[in-house]
């Protein structure tokens, strides 16, 4: 941990004074600046802030054209439609995930560059996508891609789905995870997105119903994969001490943000680690906090696999040991259970709110406010996004 | 044209896009320390000598990951098919995402030695792989 010695904690300045969300759903028919502007006046009601009161604006991963609903609008839009008088502003796709735009944010308010930070995320994937045309293929419509894509897509490895499937399945050639272990991941999801009004799937899925699904890429089958939406999320991250209400202040213990690692979806020595496995040491160096303090986590879902990475690299089960841990099944990530994961349903079934879904969860456990599925007592939890070369997580704490 | 994008190529990248014209992999080295790194880049990553230059390693390879796709992302794609990563075999450290020809899905594994093969797209000649031959298992003999 020495290459984290001397770093100043400078989250502990800011903490996240409000949060919104749009409605969520399945093509809603609205515009992205029609969801992001309803969930940030959502968010600065919440913190008991005025529009005239917001001086920094982030979002992730800024207007993003080249994959369908990603990210309808960046902070242009936004800025202008509120007519916001910022000192700071920032969207962009290069940070360590979904959660870097919060991370920026966090970064603006301890520098003093800012008071309050309104930061949102806002995806029209469900309404983007049409019998051709489906959400989150690199590189549809172009005919050459770049970056770090171009390693992948020209071997039709185009989605996501093709890349964490190959992973996953080295992870059970090496460990002996079995498809249904994993299961338990979407099946969890959708026990607690039955809890959840917002959320969009909330039908009872069995086991069998999960094996008997359709494959999309092996050993991903469909209910391994989360569920394109229409819907924004935004909070608002506060300099501590200009808060209005601390009693509902969620304090901001420790970020991960490290890639040590390759900056690869392929070149990482071990195919079963991510970005996760070099962001959680970096919390943990940041915190006296522990695994066993945590109450509940939010953790990023966007393929079932990539959850297991996240509870791996955050400490939870030692490496290699998911399918086991996770057969204990309800008694271990359910509402009673020791660490109540995605109770909100997750991205698999609460809808692909990419990052943010989570974050406004773990807000609303920690303040108390998880009507019908609150964990009982939640005073920490951890908040993860992202997958392959992507990661960032954040322990959050109630205002003490 | 593929209904994928191609690479889009340029002097960093030609000698691996392009250089499977003469039926080789050209993965770039460090002509200082000798380390194999890719993607190619004009800086060792080891030791940043500038010095660095495309060499052929054999096409042999090793598979370290998979996934069966079936889902048909492109209107027009044939499923299912097979991609994943291979593990250079004579390049160590170099790992490279694929598509995995001449192959039962069901007789793919973690394991199995592959051998490239090209596919001609245009200027793009895209590192393929398949299961190695007898003669490339042999070769020694």
């Amino acid at each position: 941990m020495s290459r984290y010695l001397g770093l100043r904690i400078g989250e502990r300045d800011a903490v996240i004074a409000g949060i919104g969300r749009s409605k969520v759903g399945r093509k809603l028919g609205r515009t992205g600046l029609s969801l992001s502007v309803e969930a940030a006046l959502a968010a600065i009601a919440d913190a008991g802030l005025s529009r005239d009161d917001i001086d920094g604006l982030s979002t992730y991963p800024g207007q993003f054209d080249a994959s369908p609903g990603m990210s309808p609008n960046g902070t242009a839009d936004v800025q202008d439609a509120l007519r916001l008088k910022l000192n700071w502003f920032s969207g962009g796709a290069e940070t360590p995930a979904q959660l870097g735009a919060v991370f920026n944010a966090v970064a603006a308010v301890s520098a003093g560059l800012a008071n309050h930070v309104l930061v949102f995320r806002t995806v029209t994937e469900s309404s983007a996508q049409t019998a051709t045309r489906r959400a989150s293929v690199v590189g549809s419509g172009s005919a050459r891609v770049g970056g770090i894509m171009q390693w992948m897509v020209p071997f039709q490895a185009v989605s996501a789905a093709n890349w964490i499937g190959s992973y996953a399945q080295r992870y059970m050639h090496d460990y002996g995870l079995t498809r249904e272990q994993l299961a338990e991941i979407p099946l969890n999801q959708r026990r607690h997105a039955q809890l959840y009004s917002e959320a969009i799937f909330r039908d009872p899925l069995t086991l069998d119903d999960y094996l008997n699904a359709r494959m999309v890429s092996w050993p991903l089958g469909l209910y391994d994969c989360d569920v394109p939406c229409d819907g924004s999320c935004a909070v608002v991250v506060s300099r501590a001490d200009a808060a209005p209400d601390l009693k509902q202040v969620v304090r901001i213990q420790a970020i991960g943000s490290a890639l040590t690692g390759r900056n690869s979806w392929d070149q990482r020595a071990d195919l079963t680690e991510t970005a996760a496995h070099d962001c959680a040491p970096m919390m943990w160096a940041r915190t006296d906090l522990k695994p066993a303090d945590v109450d509940t986590a939010q953790l990023y879902d966007g393929f079932s696999f990539l959850t297991i990475t996240w509870l791996e690299a955050l400490g939870f089960f030692p490496q290699g040991e998911a399918g086991s841990w996770l057969s204990a099944g309800e008694s271990r990530i359910g509402l009673g259970g020791e660490l109540p994961l995605n109770t909100n349903g997750g991205q698999l079934s609460g809808g692909r709110l990419h990052g943010y879904g989570y974050l406004y969860e773990a807000c609303a456990q920690l303040r108390g406010e998880a009507d019908g599925r609150q964990v009982e007592g939640a005073e920490v939890a951890v908040v993860a996004a992202g997958g392959g070369p992507l990661g960032g997580c954040m322990l959050l704490t109630k205002d003490r | 044209m593929t209904l994928q994008p191609l690479p889009s190529v340029n002097d960093d990248t030609a000698a691996f896009w392009e250089g499977g014209v003469d039926g080789r992999l050209h993965i770039h080295r460090c002509q200082a320390c000798r380390v194999w790194f890719h993607p190619p880049s004009p800086v060792c990553p080891d030791c940043l000598s500038l010095d660095v230059a495309p060499e052929s390693p054999s096409g042999r390879a090793t598979v370290a990951a998979y996934s069966i796709n079936v889902q048909p992302w492109i209107p027009g794609m044939v499923v299912p098919y097979v991609v994943g990563v291979v593990t250079l075999d004579d390049a160590p450290g170099v790992q490279l995402t694929t598509r995995f020809v001449d192959v039962d899905p069901s007789a793919m594994a973690v394991g199995l030695a592959v051998e490239v093969i090209f596919e001609q797209v245009e200027d793009v000649y895209l590192p393929l792989f398949r299961p190695a031959s007898e003669h490339a298992e042999g070769a020694a003999i």
